[in-house]
């Protein structure tokens, strides 16, 4: 069936469309393949509204005059839109029938199964070429700029064809001396086959995090000898490596019920297991679903929105999140140590506590750049399932299938390292707030599918641009950089307390007033570095910026911060 | 001083809120004002000073293997634990403590002195003039005119000399009217809104009882409403809940029969009393002061204090005000019981909302020497300077503060002024240093020859005014009206107050202090840097204040053990290294 055959009506004029804080609007609405558009009638300067039908989580439709009265007689209908970036907009549409047709060609558009008749695939904007390449690096590039890996590790393609694990890159960084045939026993031992591999190296002293999947030990308390020797591998001559278990030790226990267990202490002697409860799944997803529910609640009590707030348990997710990153750091960095990260599947919370770590630890990583390719490295190539996880967000009354925000909370995590630390990141909210709108509806290609091979398979990197590669071409645009960015060496190890944490009002209350005010000061911040910038000269010094490192925690004084880890 | 039992105790321990943290021995110091703990480790001399002023409470702790401990809470929010190796040490300090931070009389104000001249004095008191203010408003106009009826505080003892009434409102009115009203607090001027020729007036409860009317203060309030030609109809706002005000008249108090009066149109706002404020604060402090608590305990306890539904209930009818003026171009009569605390809390945060001066650095100042100081907000009482009924202590004002922070918040470029500001004016009315906010009204305040014996605060913040600027402020003139959101979730926890010692919590970067460096170029141009502040930026002025500021406290005691020490580094220009330790 093609598209166009879902869209019984394609224009309706003399439509209204509400949005909030805005005065309300007549004009033309027209639905496309992929596209919902409304043109104010004023012929010129005429105010466009775009909406990606795949942004469209919801639609409620009601209609008065059921008794099909001709439109003359004044029959309409009003659709409400709710959108995954938790946009709501509504629409009067003169007419019935074209209203309920409207809602009909938005409900199937908006929830499009194959990939390739996804927008990406026909977004074909002038100032992008489909040749070259695709993405910012590769596990390969990776491998040859971090220097610190040379001796110790190298780069298996056992997985190139992806049969020893179908949600891993083609590449991935091993410890040296453990051969392909070993990695393909350890796969074997590991859920979904993601065995351990390397996923970030500490600058300083060496020190690794790996991550993989929960190890299929089961009711029988198996073993693998290849895994353990992988392991014993990674912290080669030093005495200890962490493990870092996203599960509590209960849970951990009754996972081998299900085939899946825990490294025992017996067979890892080497590594010390740590267990940190991390909700996943539909409770991470209904937490959202909760708190975007309580930031819309039209009543004025303020205990209703305290106790719909703890209820969400959103803020707990973030400070877990936190705490645990913080931990993973205590361990690389003033410990020494290397770490293990895993949870059952590997592909959710791991990525979220090994890139916060990263965050934290890694300067390079704090750079537009740096981030996108943790972005990409930790998230797309190590196989988060984009598309099931991103499936439909706050607003959708369909039944919670592989739904989850987890990437969302990953940019929650980075907002509150950034209120914290607001010189640290060369990025700003605005690129985070990005992110989580093109994570549910992009015109790029880079968050579709599930995996590399899906994305191989689908022909995704041949068809589509990368979002990546358009943020940082030709030259990144200045909403998305921090005015007041200066580099620092040093671990920004965010508070955990939970007066440290906050909503992230950015993105839940993005589309009110507040939003608009918070811009205002945004501007005045640029404009005073600006201003700044203009009188210091084109020889600027940076006497300005030298004499706040010590307003900088060095990470020895944030110890007492660990405690409540 | 004679309460100073022991004034130097070795090895004592400052507990950290986190056990394993590390704590090394110090030394604890009783001085006449402050309470001094020195910590010498290697290189590094860290101090902690504490005004007695600020001590709440006192509390010794049951023994414990490590020592005897004594808990010390104060009213900026601190809490300090230590630890005594001998039980007659902690007994000492704790027997001084308990003698000077309630002091039956004598506040460090009439001790202090800034080492300014008589003329200096003088002037920092005629500062910020109520008066000017009228004049700003464009008084004396048409509809309104100055009065000194109260200049011997004979109508009202707790009111202003100086009023702002109807104009050719007869002096029976006025007298009338104040014997009808709760403490003879009369319905007067505290804002005309220049625009729309609405006012906002303030009073207190009516002696109305269950029948009582009075004739002249219903002329009264006929005259307030026909001193505004916009609009037919006055509101009157009681900002009390409606049952509170209910009990109130079965004691011969209460509130307006709308019957009685033309054209009022009568409305309860619902902010709780005193008492329940200073229960609910002492409940947010619990969850401040949780060791480590969950997100969820943080959460549950921040709601069953109640505190923010507080704020927010202040705020709405603060809104309310604002809107009937600026909307409605309806003037307002605000009262509660006394019509010293709602109501004062009401008035100025609707000035606020209304008035874009007022939301300036001397704005602020005006603002809260108006409303507050001189029409009698019970400054001594709430903040418990003496040893007086602990019943009768409140959080109002902090409150008050903690609304424009709000705002703040919500509107990052309409304050001429940083949070910073409001903590140091929080500090400064515990603090007891300068004069003005000592004593319960004006009448008090003359009695005891305030302006001669101390001085004023106000001339002091205006002269670190750069730190208090707000680097985002924007004069814009199109929000001249502040209409924020209500929404709960706007209001939000204020750490920076509430948790301003607990460091750890705070963001560890501060977009303030680097905004204010960068802007620092054009202050510079304007003022003469010292070799101190140009080696330490913003962060040194602070240090550099604060040190020259407890220098002077110093030449109080001059037995001081640090005395000499510090002029003696101050003075080779060597504070630096001594201001680095300091914990402030």
């Amino acid at each position: 069936m093609e598209l166009s055959e879902h869209i019984k009506t394609a224009n309706v004029e003399d439509v209204t469309l509400r949005r909030p804080f805005h005065p309300a609007l007549r004009g033309t609405l027209c639905v496309t393949s992929h596209h919902l558009l409304f043109s104010d009638r004023k012929d010129e300067a005429s105010w466009q509204l775009l909406i990606l039908l795949k942004n469209i989580d919801a639609i409620e439709k009601s209609v008065e005059n059921l008794f099909g009265y001709p439109r003359a007689m004044g029959s309409s209908g009003t659709i409400t839109i709710k959108c995954k970036d938790l946009l709501v907009l509504q629409l009067e549409i003169p007419g019935m029938e074209e209203c309920l047709n409207i809602a009909s060609s938005i409900e199937a558009l908006s929830s499009l199964e194959s990939v390739t008749e996804m927008y990406p695939f026909f977004y074909r904007p002038s100032h992008l070429t489909l040749n070259g390449p695709w993405g910012l690096s590769s596990t390969e590039q990776y491998y040859k700029q971090t220097e610190r890996l040379w001796d110790r590790w190298r780069v298996s393609t056992v997985n190139s064809d992806y049969s020893v694990c179908p949600s891993y890159p083609s590449a991935v960084i091993v410890p040296r001396e453990v051969d392909d045939d070993k990695l393909i026993r350890s796969a074997r031992f590991r859920q979904g086959g993601r065995f351990p591999v390397l996923s970030y190296c500490h600058h300083r002293n060496g020190m690794v995090i790996m991550r993989s999947s929960q190890p299929l030990t089961g009711a029988n308390k198996k073993r693998c000898k290849e895994d353990e020797l992988l392991l014993q591998a990674v912290i080669d001559g030093s005495e200890l490596g962490y493990i870092i278990d996203l599960r509590s030790a209960q849970q951990a226990q009754q996972a081998r019920m299900t085939g899946g267990g825990f490294e025992s202490k017996s067979f890892y002697s080497h590594w010390k297991r740590i267990h940190r409860h991390h909700e996943r799944g539909k409770i991470v997803q209904e937490s959202l679903i909760k708190l975007v529910e309580a930031c819309s609640d039209p009543s004025h009590s303020v205990d209703r929105w305290l106790s719909k707030l703890e209820n969400s348990k959103w803020l707990s997710h973030v400070h877990s999140a936190l705490s645990t990153a913080g931990l993973v750091v205590e361990c690389v960095e003033r410990d020494g140590h290397s770490v293990l990260v895993h949870g059952s599947e590997g592909t959710d919370n791991t990525l979220l506590v090994s890139s916060l770590a990263q965050l934290i630890l890694d300067p390079a990583s704090r750079t537009v750049t740096g981030f996108l390719c943790l972005l990409e490295r930790e998230w797309i190539q190590a196989g988060h399932p984009f598309q099931q996880r991103c499936a439909h967000s706050a607003y959708s009354h369909a039944r919670l299938k592989q739904e989850c925000p987890i990437f969302l909370l990953l940019l929650d995590c980075v907002w509150q390292v950034w209120r914290q630390f607001p010189l640290a990141l060369e990025f700003s909210e605005a690129l985070l707030l990005r992110l989580a709108q093109e994570v549910y509806a992009s015109n790029y290609g880079t968050f579709l599918c599930n995996s590399e091979q899906e994305r191989c398979a689908a022909g995704v990197k041949e068809n589509t641009h990368c979002l990546f590669q358009s943020l940082l071409r030709p030259d990144i645009e200045e909403q998305y950089l921090n005015p007041l960015y200066e580099p620092t060496d040093l671990a920004i190890w965010p508070s955990v307390h939970p007066q440290s944490l906050q909503l992230w009002t950015g993105l839940f209350l993005r589309w009110t007033e507040y939003a608009q005010n918070m811009e205002e000061a945004r501007e005045e911040v640029w404009s005073i570095v600006k201003e700044h910038h203009e009188q210091a000269g084109p020889d600027r010094t940076n006497n300005t910026l030298s004499t706040h490192c010590d307003t900088l925690t060095p990470f020895e004084n944030l110890m007492d911060e660990l405690t409540i880890l | 001083m004679e309460h100073i039992i022991t004034p130097k105790v070795e090895y004592v321990k400052l507990l950290n809120r986190y056990p394993e943290k590390k704590s090394v021995l110090g030394t604890l110091y009783l001085t006449a004002t402050h309470l001094i703990y020195v910590e010498q480790t290697n290189n590094t001399r860290k101090e902690t000073w504490v005004l007695h002023h600020h001590i709440m409470s006192v509390e010794k702790l049951p023994l414990t293997a490590h020592g005897c401990p004594l808990l010390i809470r104060c009213k900026t929010f601190q809490l300090l634990h230590l630890l005594f190796q001998r039980e007659r040490d902690c007994q000492d300090v704790y027997q001084s403590l308990l003698r000077l931070f309630q002091p039956e009389e004598e506040l460090y104000a009439f001790l202090y002195n800034p080492q300014q001249n008589e003329e200096d004095r003088r002037q920092g008191w005629e500062f910020i003039n109520v008066a000017n203010d009228f004049s700003r408003m464009g008084l004396s106009n048409d509809y309104w005119e100055i009065s000194h009826l109260n200049k011997d505080y004979e109508i009202c003892s707790t009111y202003p000399s100086v009023l702002g009434l109807p104009k050719n409102v007869s002096v029976a009115t006025v007298t009338g009217s104040a014997k009808f009203r709760s403490r003879g607090r009369l319905p007067v001027l505290s804002y005309f809104h220049k625009d729309t020729k609405a006012a906002i007036c303030r009073c207190s409860q009516p002696l109305s009882g269950l029948t009582s009317r009075c004739v002249e203060d219903e002329q009264m309030l006929q005259a307030i409403s026909q001193a505004n030609p916009n609009c037919p109809y006055i509101y009157v706002v009681d900002t009390r809940p409606k049952l509170n005000a209910m009990a109130n008249r079965a004691a011969g108090k209460g509130y307006e029969n709308e019957d009685n009066y033309s054209n009022i149109r009568f409305q309860f706002q619902g902010i709780e009393n005193i008492h329940v404020m200073r229960n609910s604060l002492q409940k947010l402090l619990e969850v401040c002061s949780m060791k480590s608590p969950s997100m969820s305990d943080y959460l549950t306890g921040l709601e069953n204090s109640g505190w923010l539904r507080h704020i927010k209930s202040v705020m709405d009818a603060g809104m309310f005000l604002a809107k009937a003026v600026c909307e409605e171009r309806a003037s307002v009569l605000v009262h509660c019981s006394d019509g010293w605390d709602r109501t004062a809390q009401v008035c100025s945060l609707s000035c606020i909302l209304l008035d874009p001066y007022y939301r300036t650095i001397k704005g602020l100042m005006v603002l809260i020497e108006k409303e507050w100081i001189s029409f009698g907000h019970k400054f001594s009482h709430r903040c418990g300077h003496l040893d007086t009924d602990p019943k009768e202590v409140s959080p109002v004002f902090t409150q008050f503060l903690e609304c424009v922070w709000q705002l703040s918040e919500q509107f990052p470029c309409v304050f001429e002024f940083n949070e910073r500001y409001l903590i140091e004016i929080h500090n400064q009315v515990y603090a007891c240093q300068y004069g003005n906010f000592i004593g319960n009204c004006q009448k008090e305040r003359l009695e005891i020859r305030l302006h001669e014996k101390t001085f004023s605060l106000w001339p002091h913040l205006l002269k670190n005014q750069h730190l208090y600027r707000n680097p985002l402020y924007r004069r814009s003139l199109e929000c001249t009206v502040l209409r924020p959101s209500t929404l709960p979730l706007h209001f939000k926890f204020w750490c920076g107050m509430y948790n301003y010692y607990d460091r750890g919590m705070h963001p560890k970067q501060s977009v303030l202090d680097q905004l204010l460096s960068l802007t620092q170029k054009q202050v510079e141009g304007e003022r003469t840097m010292t070799e101190l502040q140009r080696v330490r930026g913003v962060v040194g002025v602070v240090d550099f204040v604060r040190v020259e500021r407890y220098l002077t406290d110093m030449t109080l005691s001059p037995s001081h053990p640090f005395t000499s020490t510090i002029h003696c580094a101050f003075t080779k220009g060597q504070t630096q290294s001594l201001t680095h330790g300091l914990d402030w």
